[in-house]
């Protein structure tokens, strides 16, 4: 198919671009395959570009023949755009609305995106399950890597390469996975050095309603516990939900038949619910009535600072029963690729020093999203602006982006990123340029032949160009677990995002320059001192040297 | 000293707010704190409560542990004893009751405290803010404005002091004015467009009612200002409430009878509804195990932030109709005390950038809370309480400049420490200023001859309070403050009203760690400095070394700088205080003991 045919005007003048608290810009508006352009043509001014994949949703309306069209993006940036002509205006409403719904993933803007800059590291060959599992050798052998998912026959959502217990053979793992949603058995995602405890995820098991059973699945996870020891089963739905997933063939484990493990329940939302939660918090920070009644009420009516709380809680829960009780963990909701995923990778952040550098976290990201299976694509197809024909849309990976920031916010010394980081990834989980995100697993990703036909997001996030933008400047080390505050009082709303096109940042960028020009100048000092008193130590010891020769 | 029972109590258990944690301590009683020493000797916290700060007790009923005494303080403390005999605890109880109600002023703590200085430090403490100067920097009194001193008996007048001014050519300039009628006390900022701001009480119009001379004061004031035709009389009230007051003689003004006036109502609420705000805010933030639905939900009923944000309205309102149409303004409630005050000092700050440093926020509480009569013994409940009376108004007031300081990093000079500083000792009654409902009063109780002043003792410890990213230049390009008054942009402040609940707060302080960096560049200045002139002693010549921020502190030092990496602990951190969620039966929860570190500023005591 030819963009060409989507494109039935490809240049309109004496357009205006309308954003809030930005100068109007009138220009020439340009269409092309994958982006919407606006150009003043006067050097100075911004223009803008914009991703057809970005818009969520674009409505029209009309003046005299003056048409308004205002694009919604899935990055919550409104902007409005006067277009002169009511034909014009309308056949470019028409192709924004099919270009930026377009149903071939190969039509994705990362498939024809050449980048302007070199590849030194090639963020596709970065990360290697083998490379992380040296690491786990080196600390332990009770596990190996199983190559039994290599055709993605076992389980279509995982990777080919798992990391499982020693003494369990494929086999077992071929029977434990057909007794598992989607064939999601459990597998290790996180290994405490500390005390040698593990967090496992899975996806529920299919006890159904007369109570099957699968001894391999026992023993799978028997396997991770020590002699004598007992773990927790997390299970991310309230009971009751648990109890009906029965009647779909689903379940959860019963205490007869894994008497090594308690069961805790908790209540993170599912998926349509969270979407109608991010509509619902987005449309409260747009409104524009200045109530303060209306504005509290709305923000607690979208639960979405609640679904913040409860999968902080339960991670925390994860990282306690880990660090404090000496237990192991396995984490499972329905399908083993939302809230579970929330749960040991948020879990991980609060455990794991190294996670909370750069590289740890785009670790954490590739590892415990991309290649556990958690379907970006279904996921982030359309933003909080989707109006009614959603299908699994669910801004999972924004929540915990969320709770990633909430932590952050508590412990702004700790982390070796800033904000900046998780904004962008969550910019490019909606729209990007490049692959990393396309694709709902690793067997999708490898049909799409993504790592050669586009380029990953960490070649371009890695360049010491792009990176200096992402550092803390209060960074500090810490290796200390990290136990966040979950009280309301203490979880903010991420103004960061949902009220960014909101409000005047100029203020709090300049007061945060000003705080990197402190450290910075503290570094150039110490470094001067450092300078000066070698300088002075010699020539104290010439001095000496002369005078001794007196 | 004759009213302690029991100086001191053994094995008294401390239950923590929000968790299961509890430690054990003993509980002293002096004349004037009561103090808990936790016995554990590794971590020792201890634990001083002025008598004044004391808002309530409460003795719950009996358990199998002891006598639970619950204590809530006027700072948001809120401490839960547990006192192993009833007798002990009934001592304690009667006690403090008796502690905490002081029957005259000279028994409140101000009076008794010493910080061994002597007469000349303490009467150079109260002469480090003198209104006087204040109205000389603002070029008062001038051709077109002069003082008078005819309220100098406090006679005619609520005890207020008063100073007349009619118009003035320099900016940013702010007085008083009397008028003998109808209880008027006005108030001026006369802005480079000569626009000015008065305050002064309701007046007495009752239904019909009027009174020239007031008539002829208003316009007088429009007069002065050549800009604008009219004059904004601002009602802070709301509509209802002042109509209600006509019943009683008093009222608003009537358009009909004002030329040129454009009346406004505000709607900020009484101090009733404030005090009633404030109590449902505190009851939903201490409940255990909040829910999230239940904070917001409670933070809604409150209405606290709404208040907020209608005293912070009406402010913007204020400084827009004298900056942008340079119109003079008259602000009113009923008695000109709280509202009024509210708005005036709020106003003024987003106005004049002088008020947003250290020093001149410390003129602005002193001439537009203290000396006009903000009746803060009342407000405050220093004595013989009526409840009836207190109300947070200073305490919103310092709220709004936290939220300020929130859109607006740069603006201040000062941090959150500072404003939580003020509102301790607003309450503690350890210094003299805050003493008595006026400035009458305060005459007469010597408090200038008796007491210490709190601003002398805030800028000794100046360099707690700085806000590092102040920027000086920030007011030359921001001369008025244009906050958004977004619903959105209004923030619980939780370092207020949980500052001693550790558990909720950031575990690294992001302010702490960038005022440690600026106190080591400015010790790295120093040594740098000091090598180059040892240096220079050799016969080398060093290049200068480019300050970025001009080096305050030329004193040479020898010794190495201090640790600039600063303390990286992770305070007060520890799963099970955070109560994630039930880990019982066989699975029973280890405590840690956690070191909780008061951190400066916040939750430190002064005694």
């Amino acid at each position: 198919m030819e963009f060409a045919e989507l494109i039935k005007t490809p240049r309109v003048d004496g357009v205006v671009l309308r954003r809030p608290f930005m100068p109007t810009v009138e220009g020439t508006l340009c269409l092309t395959g994958h982006h919407l352009i606006l150009s003043s043509r006067q050097d100075n001014t911004e223009e803008l570009w914009l991703l057809h994949a970005n818009i969520d949703s674009t409505e029209k309306r009309f003046v005299g023949s003056l048409g308004t069209i205002i694009v919604k993006c899935k990055d919550l940036r409104v902007i409005q755009l006067d277009i002169p002509g009511m034909e014009e205006c309308l056949n470019i409403a028409s192709s924004i609305e099919a270009l930026s719904t377009l149903d071939s993933v190969s039509l994705m803007y990362p498939f024809f995106y050449r980048p302007l800059f070199e590849v030194i590291e090639d963020g596709w060959q970065s990360f290697v399950p083998e490379e992380s599992f040296k690491d786990l050798e080196s600390m332990t052998d009770e596990w190996r890597l199983s190559e039994v998912n290599k055709d993605f026959s076992v389980c279509p959502s995982y990777p080919s390469l798992l990391t499982v217990p020693r003494d369990i053979d494929d086999e077992s793992l071929c029977k434990a996975a057909s007794f598992r949603h989607g064939g999601r058995f459990p597998v290790l995602s996180y290994y405490h050095k500390k005390n040698g405890m593990v967090i496992m995820r899975a996806a529920q098991p299919l006890t159904g309603t007369n109570g099957r059973r699968c001894k391999e699945d026992e023993k799978l996870i028997n396997a991770t516990l020590c002699a004598g020891k007992r773990g927790y089963i997390i299970d991310t739905r309230t009971i009751a939900v648990a109890q009906q997933a029965k009647a779909r063939g689903g379940g959860f484990e019963q205490e007869a038949n894994y008497p090594q493990w308690r069961r805790i329940h908790k209540a993170i939302e599912r998926s349509n619910v969270l979407q109608d939660s991010l509509i619902k918090l987005v449309e409260a920070c747009n409104d524009q009535s200045h109530s303060m009644d209306r504005w509290l009420s709305k923000l607690e009516a979208s639960n979405w600072q609640s679904n913040v709380k409860e999968i902080l809680t339960t991670a925390c829960l994860a990282a306690q029963c880990i660090d404090r009780e000496g237990a192991s963990v396995l984490v499972h909701g329905t399908e083993g690729t939302d809230s579970t995923l929330q749960v040991t990778s948020l879990a991980q952040i609060i455990l794991d020093p190294a996670c909370r550098t750069i590289r740890g976290f785009e670790v954490l990201i590739e590892r415990e999203w991309l290649q556990a299976g958690h379907p970006f694509q279904q996921r982030c197809a359309q933003s909080a602006y989707s109006n009614g024909k959603l299908r699994s849309e669910a801004p999972v990976f924004l929540l915990f982006l969320d709770c990633v920031w909430q932590i952050l916010r508590q412990f702004p010394c700790s982390f070796q990123f800033n904000e900046n980081l998780l904004i962008m990834l969550f910019e490019h989980a909606y729209a990007s340029q490049f692959g990393t995100f396309l694709g709902n697993c690793v067997a999708e990703r490898g049909k799409l032949q993504l790592s050669q036909k586009t380029v990953s997001l960490w070649s371009w996030v890695n360049r010491p160009q792009e990176l200096e933008r992402f550092l803390n400047p209060l960074y500090e080390p810490n290796n200390l677990v990290i136990w966040p505050s979950v009280a309301p009082q203490s979880l903010l709303l991420w103004e960061g995002v949902f009220l960014r096109w909101n409000r005047s940042t100029k203020c709090l960028d300049e007061a945060y320059q000003e705080m990197v020009h402190i450290i910075e100048y503290n570094k150039e000092l110490q470094n001067k001192v450092n300078s000066l008193r070698r300088q002075l130590a010699q020539l104290e010891t010439e001095d000496k040297m002369v005078a001794d020769l007196k | 000293m004759e009213h302690i029972r029991t100086p001191k109590v053994e094995q008294v258990k401390l239950l923590d707010r929000f968790s299961n944690k509890s430690v054990i301590g003993t509980l002293h009683l002096t004349a004037t704190h009561l103090i808990f020493v936790e016995s554990n000797s590794t971590s020792a916290q201890e634990i001083w409560i002025l008598h004044h700060h004391i808002a309530s007790m409460e003795k719950l009923s009996l358990t199998t542990s002891g006598c639970p005494l619950l204590i809530q303080c006027r700072n948001f403390r809120l401490v839960h004893f547990v006192i192993p005999r009833e007798r002990d605890c009934h001592d304690i109880y009667s006690s403090l009751l008796r502690l905490l109600r002081p029957v005259s002023y000279d028994e409140l703590y101000a009076f008794s405290y010493n910080p061994k200085q002597n007469d000349q430090q303490r009467e150079e403490g109260w002469q480090l803010i003198d209104l006087a100067a204040e109205f000389e920097r603002m070029g008062v009194p001038c051709d077109q404005w002069q003082l008078t001193d005819v309220n100098r008996e406090y006679k005619r007048l609520p005890p207020n002091i008063c100073i007349g001014l009619v118009k003035s050519v320099l900016p940013h300039l702010l007085c008083f004015y009397n008028v003998l009628q109808g209880g008027k006390c006005l108030y001026l900022f006369v802005s480079c467009l000569q626009a000015a701001v008065c305050r002064c009480s309701q007046p007495l119009s009752g239904f019909s009612a009027r009174c020239l001379e007031d008539e002829h004061m208003l316009q007088a004031i429009s007069k002065a200002n050549h800009n604008s035709r009219y004059i904004y009389v601002m009602d802070t009230r709301p509509k209802l409430n002042a109509l209600a007051n006509r019943a009683a003689g008093k009222g608003y003004e009537n358009e009909d009878n004002y030329s040129n006036i454009r009346f406004q109502f505000v709607g900020i609420e009484n101090i009733h509804v404030m005090r009633g705000s404030l109590q449902k805010l505190l009851e939903v933030v201490g409940t255990r195990s909040l829910s999230m639905t239940d904070y917001l939900v409670g933070l809604e009923n409150s209405g606290w932030l709404r208040h907020i944000k209608a005293i912070m309205d009406a402010a913007i309102f204020l400084a827009k109709a004298v900056t942008v149409e340079g119109a003079s303004v008259l602000v009113h409630c009923s008695d000109g005390w709280d509202r009024t005050a509210q708005v005036c000092a709020l106003g003024s700050l987003l106005m004049d950038p002088y008020y947003r440093t250290i020093k001149g926020f410390m003129v602005l509480i002193e001439k537009d809370w203290i000396s006009f009569g903000h009746k803060f013994a009342d407000r405050c409940d220093q004595l013989d309480p009526d409840q009836k009376e207190v109300s947070p108004i200073f305490t919103q007031f310092l709220e709004c400049v936290w939220q300020l300081t929130e859109q607006f990093p740069q603006a201040f000079e000062f941090s959150e420490w500072f404003l939580i500083q003020i509102h301790e000792h607003v309450h503690s009654c350890q210094f003299g200023n805050f003493l008595g409902n006026s400035q009458r009063q305060r005459e007469v109780l010597q408090l200038k001859e008796r007491t210490y002043s709190l601003w002398a003792h805030l800028l000794s410890e100046k360099q707690n309070y700085m806000n590092p990213v102040y920027s000086p230049s920030f007011a030359e390009s921001h001369p008025v403050l244009e906050p958004s008054t977004q619903a959105c942009h209004f923030k619980f402040w939780r370092n207020m009203y949980h500052q001693y609940d550790r558990s909720m707060h950031p575990r690294q302080s992001i302010l702490k760690q960038v005022l440690t960096f600026k106190e080591s560049n400015r010790e790295l200045e120093g040594t740098v400095q000091a090598l180059k002139t040892k240096l220079q002693k050799f016969g080398v010549s060093t290049s200068p070394l480019k300050p970025q921020t001009p080096p305050r502190d030329q004193e040479a030092r020898e010794d190495a700088p201090a640790s600039t990496d600063g303390e990286r602990t992770v305070e007060g951190s520890s799963a099970t205080e955070n109560g994630y969620g039930e880990l019982t039966g066989s699975f029973g929860s280890k405590n840690e003991p956690a070191v909780v570190t008061l951190e400066f500023g916040v939750a430190r005591m002064t005694c």
